[in-house]
C-alpha cells in the first residue's frame, strides 16, 4: 500500500480573476489592445480622434453667437487673438437666419400656421405609429392639439392655455409611456370598443394640411372630402337598385365630376354665404425645412399605396397591366430624380390641357411622388416575393378572394417584412428633396445661397452647411431608428 | 344505362365578362389598356397643341447646330464651333468619367469600411459605425456642395506659390500641386509616340493607350493560363507550384518594355506666370464630385458588405478552420464566396445610384450630360421636350446596360442548384 501522506478533501475557494482580464483594464486589453496590430490602430485612432476634435472643437465653440455680420464675427475672435479663415464658427448668421431656413420667406405673422400643421401631423401620425386607441391617448392628443391652436393667438389667455395643455400633455404623455404594458394592453382592448377611434382624425388630415399650410377657403377641403361622400352614395344607391358594376362605375365617376367641375363652384357659393378662410399663401413664400418636409411628407404619404398598387401590378398574372407597371417602374427608376425636376418645372404644363398654369410645388409633388412610388413598389415587391406560397395558396383555401385575401393575409406580412426597405426609401426622399433647389426652389440648400446674397454673411459656407446637415442628420437618423423598434416590435419569429 | 347529355349551353351575358374568371381578366387588362391609350393619346394631344401655340414642333434638328458655348472638362475634342450633338457627347463622356472613377473607389472604401466595422476593436468599429451614419444620414447634394467649398476654401491659390519664399509648396516630391483651381498631377507622355487612331472621324483614340493595354491584358491572359496549370498540377500531385514571380513578369515586363519603347515620361505642372502649366489638371467640379459621390455610396456599400458578411453563418468559418485552412484562405475560399452572392445584386443598385447621383454634378458645374445636354443645350435651344427625352434616354441606356452586365455576373456566381 503506498502511503498517501496528504489527500485534499474539499475545493480550494475560487480565486479572484487576474486584475488584467476582469473590470476596465480586462475590457480594454480585450477590445483595444488584444495584439499588436490592434494595438497600432488603436492609437492611430486615437490620435486621428484627436486631431480631428482638437481642430474641430475651438472653431464650434466660438463666441459669435450675437454678431450681425461675418466682419463683427472677425473681429470678436480678432479681440480673442484668433485670426485667419477658421479661427472661428461665426453663429451669429444662424441666429439671425434660422427661421428663415426653418421657413423660407413665408410671412412671419403666419409662422404659427406650418407650427400647427406639423404638430397636428404627429397628432394624426402617432395613433399609426403606435397603435394605441386608449382614453388617455385622446386625452393627450386633444392636450396637444389645444396646445397648438394656442400658437394662433396672442395675449395672456393664450398663454395660460398654452402652459396648462403644455403639462397636460407632458402628464398624459408620461403617464401613456409609463404604465406597464398589460396595464396599456388592457386599456387599448377598453378603448377600442368604446372610444371615438384617433384614426378619424388622421384620415382628415390630408385635408387639413393643405389647407392651413396654402390658406384660402375651408370651403376647398371640405368640398374635397364631400366628393368621397357624393361618390360613397352614390355608389350605394346605384348598389341596391341597379347593381354592384353600375354603382363601382358611376360612385367614382360622380365624385371624379364633382371634383373637376363642381368643386369651385361650390366653395365659391358658400364661401359668399359664410366666409370661412384664412389668408393666402403663395408657393414661392415657400421654403427651407418647411418646403423640404412638406415635400417629403407628401411624397411619402402619396408613394405607399401607389407603389402598393405597382407592386401588385407587377405580380400579377394580367400581361397588360404587368407590362404598364413594369414600364413605369423601370422607367422611373432608370432616369435621375434631377431629370424628372427638370419635366416638372419646364415640360410638365405642356402636358396639360391648353392654359394650364399649376403651381411649381404641386408640379414638384406629383414627380417626386411617382419617383418615390417606383421605388417603393420594388421594395414591396420584395416583400411580396419573400413570402411563402403556402401563404397564396392558405388564403385562396379559405375561399377569401383576390382583394380579401391581400388585406387580410399577404399585404400584412408583406408589409412587415419590408419594413426596413420602406424607411430607407423613406429617408431617401427625405434628403432627395433637396435636389429642387436646383430647380430653383428655396429648400434649405438653395436659401444657403440666397443668405450669401446678403452683404453680412457673404462669404459664410461652414455654419449654414453644418446646421443643415445635423438637422437632416435628425430627422434621418430618427427615422432609422424608429424602424429598428418597429421591426423588433412586430417580431413574431424565434431568434 | 348511362346518358350523357351536353351541358346546359350557356349563352354569353354581358355581365359575365366582370363576374366570370374566365373572362375577367380579359376584360380588366382590355379596360386598362383602353385608359393608358386615352391617357397617352390626352397627354400627346395637349402636347401637341400647346407646342403648336408656342410655334415649337418637336423637331431634333438643333443637335446639328452649333453649340456655341464652352466645355472645360473634355475627354474628346470640342470647341464652341462644335455641334450640340458633339457637346452632349462629350457630357455623356464625363457622366461615365465620374461613373466609373466613383464605383471603383467606393467599392475599395466600402469594402474596407464594412470589414473594419466587424473588427473586434472597438474603437475602430464605432468610428467606422459613426462613419456610416454620418454620410447615410445627409443627402449627397449637401455632400457635393461641401466638398466642393473644402476645396475651394482650404486650398491656396496659385500666387501662393510664387516666389522665393511662398506660403504654399507643391506636394509629393514637387510632383503634385493642391491649388484652389484644382490638382495640377503629372501627365504621361510618349516621347515616340504613335498618334491617335480616328474613329468616324469623330474622334480620336490614341494608339499608345491601346498598345499598352494590348499589352498588359495579354500579360494577365498569359498569367491565368499559368495559374491554371498551377492548379492542374497541384490537383494532380498535391504540390503547388510557386506561380507569383512567373505571374509578375509575365504581367510587368511586356508592359514595361511597351512603356519604354514608347518612348514613356511623365510631364510635370510648373508655376508660369499666375497658374500652373504642364500636367494634368484635375478640376474641383471633377473632385469634389468624385470624392463626395464615393464617400456618400460608400457608406452605403460598407453596409452591404458587413451584411454580407454576417449573412455567412459561424458554422462556415468554423468548418473550414477545422479542415486546417489559414484565417486569409478561410476569407477567400469559404466566406467571400458565399458573401458575394448576398452582396452583388444590392452592389449594382448602388453602381445605378451612384451613376444617377452624378446628375448632380449641374450643383458643382461640373459639365456631365445633365449639364450640357439637359443645362446649357435647352436654356440655349429651348427644346425642353427633345434634350430632356435624350437626355432620359441616355441615363435608361446607362442604367438597363449596367444592370444587364451586373446581372450577368450575379448569374455566373449565384448558388447553381438543380
Amino acid at each position: 500500500m503506498s502511503d498517501i501522506g496528504f489527500v485534499r478533501k474539499d475545493m480550494l475557494p475560487e480565486q479572484a480573476p487576474p486584475a488584467s482580464e476582469v473590470g476596465i483594464i480586462g475590457w480594454v486589453r480585450e477590445n483595444l489592445f488584444s495584439g499588436i496590430g490592434n494595438s497600432v490602430m488603436t492609437i492611430l485612432s486615437l490620435a486621428a480622434i484627436f486631431y480631428t476634435l482638437a481642430a474641430l472643437l475651438p472653431w464650434v465653440f466660438s463666441p459669435t453667437w450675437n454678431a450681425g455680420s461675418l466682419n463683427e464675427c472677425r473681429e470678436i475672435l480678432h479681440a480673442q487673438g484668433k485670426e485667419g479663415h477658421f479661427a472661428g464658427a461665426c453663429w451669429g448668421v444662424i441666429r439671425e437666419r434660422w427661421i428663415q431656413l426653418m421657413f423660407g420667406f413665408y410671412p412671419s405673422d403666419l409662422y404659427w400656421r406650418p407650427i400647427v400643421t406639423f404638430g397636428l401631423m404627429f397628432v394624426a401620425v402617432i395613433p399609426i405609429l403606435f397603435n394605441m386607441i386608449s382614453r388617455r391617448m385622446n386625452w393627450f392628443l386633444l392636450a396637444v392639439v389645444i396646445l397648438l391652436a394656442t400658437f394662433a393667438f396672442g395675449g395672456i389667455i393664450a398663454w395660460v392655455l398654452r402652459i396648462l395643455s403644455a403639462a397636460g400633455a407632458a402628464y398624459l404623455a408620461y403617464t401613456l409611456f409609463a404604465t406597464d404594458k398589460a396595464d396599456r394592453a388592457e386599456q387599448i382592448a377598453q378603448g377600442a370598443k368604446r372610444l371615438p377611434n384617433p384614426l378619424i382624425f388622421s384620415a382628415l388630415f390630408p385635408f387639413i394640411f393643405p389647407w392651413l399650410l396654402w390658406g384660402g377657403s375651408l370651403w376647398v377641403p371640405i368640398g374635397a372630402i364631400l366628393g368621397f361622400v357624393i361618390g360613397y352614395y352614390v355608389y350605394a344607391a346605384l348598389a341596391k337598385t341597379v347593381g354592384g358594376l353600375a354603382g363601382l362605375i358611376a360612385g367614382p365617376l360622380a365624385a371624379i365630376i364633382w371634383w373637376l367641375f363642381l368643386v369651385g363652384t361650390f366653395a365659391g357659393v358658400m364661401e359668399s354665404i359664410i366666409p370661412l378662410s384664412i389668408e393666402a399663401v403663395e408657393s414661392r413664400k415657400f421654403g427651407g425645412f418647411m418646403l423640404s418636409i412638406t415635400i417629403g411628407v407628401v411624397a411619402i404619404v402619396g408613394s405607399l399605396p401607389l407603389g402598393i398598387v405597382l407592386a401588385l401590378g407587377r405580380q400579377s398574372d394580367l400581361l397588360i397591366v404587368k407590362a404598364l407597371c413594369v414600364g413605369f417602374i423601370e422607367f422611373i427608376r432608370g432616369v435621375p430624380l434631377i431629370t424628372l425636376l427638370f419635366v416638372a418645372s419646364t415640360l410638365l404644363n405642356v402636358f396639360m390641357p391648353p392654359g394650364t398654369n399649376f403651381d411649381i410645388i404641386l408640379r414638384v409633388l406629383i414627380m417626386v411622388t411617382l419617383f418615390a412610388a417606383a421605388y417603393m413598389a420594388e421594395v414591396v415587391r420584395g416583400g411580396l416575393a419573400a413570402l411563402p406560397t403556402g401563404q397564396y395558396e392558405g388564403a385562396d383555401s379559405l375561399g377569401l378572394n383576390y382583394w380579401q385575401a391581400q388585406r387580410l393575409v399577404i399585404m400584412p406580412q408583406a408589409l412587415k417584412i419590408s419594413i426596413p426597405g420602406i424607411v430607407s426609401t423613406f429617408i431617401g426622399v427625405f434628403k432627395d428633396t433637396t435636389l429642387v433647389s436646383i430647380i430653383g426652389l428655396l429648400d434649405p440648400l438653395g436659401l444657403t445661397n440666397a443668405i450669401r446674397a446678403d452683404a453680412n454673411w457673404n462669404g459664410v459656407v461652414w455654419e449654414l452647411y453644418g446646421f443643415i446637415a445635423v438637422l437632416f442628420f435628425v430627422f434621418c437618423f430618427s427615422m432609422s431608428r424608429y424602424s429598428m423598434y418597429l421591426e423588433r416590435k412586430l417580431q413574431t419569429g424565434h431568434k | 344505362m348511362t346518358t350523357l347529355t351536353d351541358p346546359p349551353k350557356e349563352s354569353f351575358q354581358l355581365g359575365m365578362l366582370i363576374y366570370d374568371t374566365r373572362y375577367r381578366s380579359m376584360t380588366i387588362q382590355i379596360v386598362a389598356l383602353i385608359g393608358f391609350m386615352l391617357l397617352i393619346g390626352w397627354l400627346i394631344s395637349n402636347t401637341a397643341q400647346n407646342l403648336a401655340t408656342l410655334g415649337k414642333e418637336p423637331n431634333f434638328g438643333f443637335l446639328g447646330e452649333p453649340a456655341g458655348y464652352d466645355i472645360n472638362q473634355r475627354l474628346i475634342d470640342y470647341n464652341s464651333q462644335s455641334t450640340h450633338l458633339r457637346a452632349a457627347f462629350v457630357g455623356l463622356l464625363n457622366t461615365l468619367l465620374v461613373a466609373v472613377m466613383g464605383c471603383a473607389t467606393a467599392t475599395v472604401l466600402g469594402v474596407i469600411i464594412g470589414v473594419l466595422r466587424l473588427s473586434k476593436n472597438w474603437l475602430i468599429s464605432k468610428i467606422m459605425t459613426v462613419y456610416v451614419e454620418f454620410f447615410r444620414n445627409v443627402p449627397v447634394l449637401l455632400w457635393i456642395v461641401f466638398t466642393m467649398a473644402i476645396l475651394i476654401e482650404t486650398l491656396p491659390a496659385p500666387r501662393a506659390f510664387r516666389g522665393d519664399n511662398p506660403e504654399a509648396t507643391m506636394k509629393l516630391f514637387d510632383t503634385v500641386a493642391f491649388t484652389n483651381r484644382g490638382i495640377y498631377i503629372p501627365e504621361p507622355l510618349f516621347s515616340r509616340g504613335l498618334g491617335d487612331i480616328s474613329v468616324f472621324g469623330a474622334f480620336g483614340i490614341s494608339i499608345d493607350l491601346l498598345v499598352i493595354l494590348a499589352a498588359l491584358f495579354g500579360g494577365i491572359y498569359a498569367a491565368r493560363k499559368v495559374t491554371a496549370r498551377a492548379n492542374r498540377i497541384q490537383e494532380a500531385t498535391g504540390e503547388r507550384p510557386t506561380t507569383w514571380h512567373i505571374n509578375l513578369g509575365l504581367i510587368a515586363v511586356p508592359t514595361l518594355i511597351v512603356l519604354v519603347a514608347l518612348g514613356f515620361h511623365l510631364g510635370y505642372p510648373e508655376l508660369k506666370g499666375f497658374n500652373f502649366k504642364g500636367g494634368t489638371h484635375m478640376r474641383n467640379s471633377l473632385i469634389a464630385l468624385w470624392l463626395a459621390l464615393s464617400l456618400y455610396t460608400a457608406a452605403f456599400i460598407a453596409e452591404i458588405v458587413r451584411a454580407g458578411i454576417m449573412a455567412i453563418s459561424h458554422g462556415q468559418t468554423e468548418a473550414a478552420a477545422a479542415l486546417g485552412l489559414r484565417s486569409n484562405r478561410i476569407m477567400s475560399l469559404v466566406v467571400l464566396p458565399q458573401a458575394l452572392r448576398v452582396i452583388i445584386p444590392p452592389l449594382i443598385s448602388n453602381y445605378l445610384n451612384l451613376t444617377k447621383n452624378s446628375s448632380l454634378a449641374i450643383a458643382v458645374g461640373y459639365m456631365d450630360i445633365t449639364g450640357t445636354l439637359g443645362g446649357i443645350t435647352l436654356n440655349q435651344t429651348g427644346r425642353e421636350l427633345e434634350t430632356l427625352l435624350l437626355l432620359m434616354l441616355c441615363y435608361l441606356i446607362i442604367s438597363l446596360s449596367i444592370s444587364a452586365v451586373m446581372n450577368w455576373y450575379n448569374e455566373s456566381v449565384k448558388l447553381k442548384e438543380r
